[in-house]
């Protein structure tokens, strides 16, 4: 068993999500990322089962297990009870702790991710707010969110929600003390560690890619990641 | 399949879902979105059903989204959760509803893990005290607003100005439901009806008079996928899921589509639109694409609410042929106008998906 199994096998969604595959493909059958990707969640479980460091580094160095969208529609029909989605929710974890993520264009995404739903979470108590949602970033969500943005507080009361103010409701601005108390949980349980790391690795490879990065969602490092798609993710189709 | 397969089926994945008193917890998703839909339903739940369900304003969101992007770690994402279950458990309540199917999914995960990994569990106490200095009792039930619907889909039959029958023709409407993924497809026994043929729209179409249509992607995902979406880079992941299931639907000519997810009606209908703009491509009746409404929003039409309270105002693809052949009254004027009558414009017209 190589050292990269071993850290794998201390995550409980990978003790969860890995018992015997048989290799017979129906996750890649049912799965929606194998249509749209170069993607096959067996070869992933079979790479895993081998348990051997080079191959898993290799993945988890790669674009191949960000190719998932944890639909977890492969944990329905498994025959055998494995469950791939939940082996991809350990695997990027490991690649994010060792700083392999940054190694692939997929990968290199999370920084996007961390500045936006990440720093959202902790902002606003949220996963998304409105105001956020920005129309030039979201082209397909069309004019009638154009128009809600342009009348956000006004459209928000007439739809019922307590909009930014205090109290219980939709959208209601949430206690600073309940958001301190939010804070304190990623500071214990190792959220916030994840965030600097995710940082970091990623400051490191802007370096090394000669890209400048700040620390908003301007800079030329965030706008590649956001937008960079290179054809080879689907070109076998 | 032969209706008689799927009602056995149905039989062996029964779930209890309590009566009365819950303890509601948000949907990030659906307050962005469709924020009305929570407002209807809490209305039906308190002024039409009489039940008691409590909000506390302390509680955030489960970072669902942030989890199943892989950006928060699972310890953060359960001790979040544990904290809900504090303020669930502060309050005196036992029973746990959520308006998100995310988070319907990261529950029932959560409580699976501290079941069989009990240290989990012991894990996640001691994290919320050190964090919050707050304790926590597990909930005696945790269901899906949409399992409470369900639960009560007769007595809001029974109250009901309309139902899902065309009034001109007499004949009942076709109906897609889409179900969202995480609601059963990772623990069946969860959820009304399991996995393969989950029951908990069909239940309320066939009560309130529709007709169910079974298409071959019925189960396939509307392509959130989380990263797949939030990346601009991705996204052709998640429009590509989505057309594939508007291709599968179209020869059955559905009528709308009937959601229990947060984030499944936002695609299902802004993708439509993007597919108008991208391939000229439009579904539904004259190009006006096929509506598609939250199970909240359907229950306060069948109930006659007002279609502007509702909220559809803020979907894109328009509502009205729907509207026109269940034969609910709406003023096309007050479509946009804010509370009181002021007047915020209009959005631009998409030059493509057609406006009746």
């Amino acid at each position: 068993m190589g050292k990269l199994y071993d850290l794998l096998t201390r995550d409980i969604r990978f003790v969860e999500g890995l018992k015997a595959c048989l290799n017979c493909g129906t996750c890649t059958a049912i799965c929606p990322a194998a249509e749209f990707y170069d993607y096959q969640p067996r070869q992933i479980l079979e790479i895993l089962q081998g348990k051997e460091d080079g191959s898993i580094e290799e993945l988890l160095r790669g674009d191949m297990i960000w190719y998932c969208g944890e639909c977890m529609s492969c944990v329905t029909r498994c025959p055998r009870g494995n469950a791939p989605g939940l082996l991809i929710t350990a695997l990027r974890s490991l690649s994010q702790e060792l700083g392999y993520f940054v190694e692939s264009e997929k990968g290199r995404q999370q920084l996007a991710i961390k500045r936006t739903v990440g720093e959202w979470i902790l902002e606003y108590g949220y996963c998304l707010f409105p105001s956020n949602i920005r129309p030039e970033l979201h082209p397909e969500q069309g004019p009638v969110w154009q128009w809600e943005i342009e009348h956000l507080p006004d459209v928000m009361e007439r739809l019922g929600a307590n909009y930014r103010k205090t109290g219980p409701g939709i959208l209601r601005k949430i206690p600073d003390e309940d958001l301190a108390e939010l804070h304190r949980i990623f500071e214990v349980t190792g959220g916030l560690a994840r965030y600097r790391k995710i940082e970091d690795f990623s400051r490191q490879k802007a370096r090394e890619m000669n890209l400048e990065l700040d620390d908003g969602l301007e800079s030329e490092y965030i706008r590649h990641i956001y937008t960079t798609c290179d054809p080879k993710h689907t070109a076998t189709r | 399949m032969i209706p008689e397969g799927k009602r056995k089926i149905w039989q062996d994945y029964q779930k209890e879902i309590a009566i009365d008193r819950y303890f509601y917890v948000r949907s990030c998703v659906r307050q962005n979105f469709f924020p009305a839909s929570e407002k209807v339903f809490l209305k039906i739940m308190r002024e039409e059903l009489a039940k008691d369900v409590y909000e506390n304003a302390a509680h955030t969101t489960c970072s669902g989204i942030g989890y199943h992007s892989d950006i928060v770690p699972f310890d953060t994402t359960m001790t979040v959760i544990a904290r809900q279950f504090a303020l669930m458990t502060e309050a005196g309540y036992r029973n746990f509803v959520t308006s998100c199917i995310t988070s319907f999914g990261l529950y029932s995960e959560v409580m699976e893990t501290w079941h069989h990994f009990p240290d989990e569990l012991k894990k996640a106490r001691k994290y919320l005290k050190q964090a919050t200095g707050r304790e926590f009792d597990l909930p005696e039930n945790i269901v899906h607003a949409s399992d409470i619907i369900f639960k009560f889909r007769k007595e809001i039959a029974g109250r009901g100005r309309y139902r899902l029958i065309h009034h001109l023709t007499g004949k009942p409407l076709q109906v897609v439901e889409h179900i969202g993924c995480h609601y059963s497809k990772m623990f069946p026994s969860k959820s009304v009806g399991g996995a393969e043929y989950p029951y908990v729209l069909v239940g309320m179409i066939e009560e309130w008079g529709g007709d169910v249509i079974d298409y071959p992607e019925r189960r396939h995902c509307c392509g959130f996928g989380f990263r797949q979406y939030l990346i601009k880079a991705n996204r052709g992941y998640s429009l590509a899921n989505s057309r594939k299931k508007f291709e599968s639907m179209k020869p059955y000519k559905p009528d709308f589509i009937l959601t229990n997810c947060p984030g499944c009606p936002m695609f299902l209908d802004r993708w439509q639109y993007t597919l108008s703009e991208m391939e000229g491509v439009t579904y539904g009746d004259q190009g006006r694409g096929i509506p598609v409404l939250t199970y909240e929003e359907l229950s306060g039409l069948m109930l006659g609410y007002d279609p502007w309270d509702v909220g559809l105002q803020v979907h894109q693809v328009p509502v009205e042929p729907l509207l026109d052949k269940i034969g609910i009254p709406y003023d096309p004027d007050k479509k946009y106008l804010g509370k009181e009558g002021v007047d915020l414009g209009k959005p631009a017209m998409p030059p493509r998906l057609k406006y009746p």
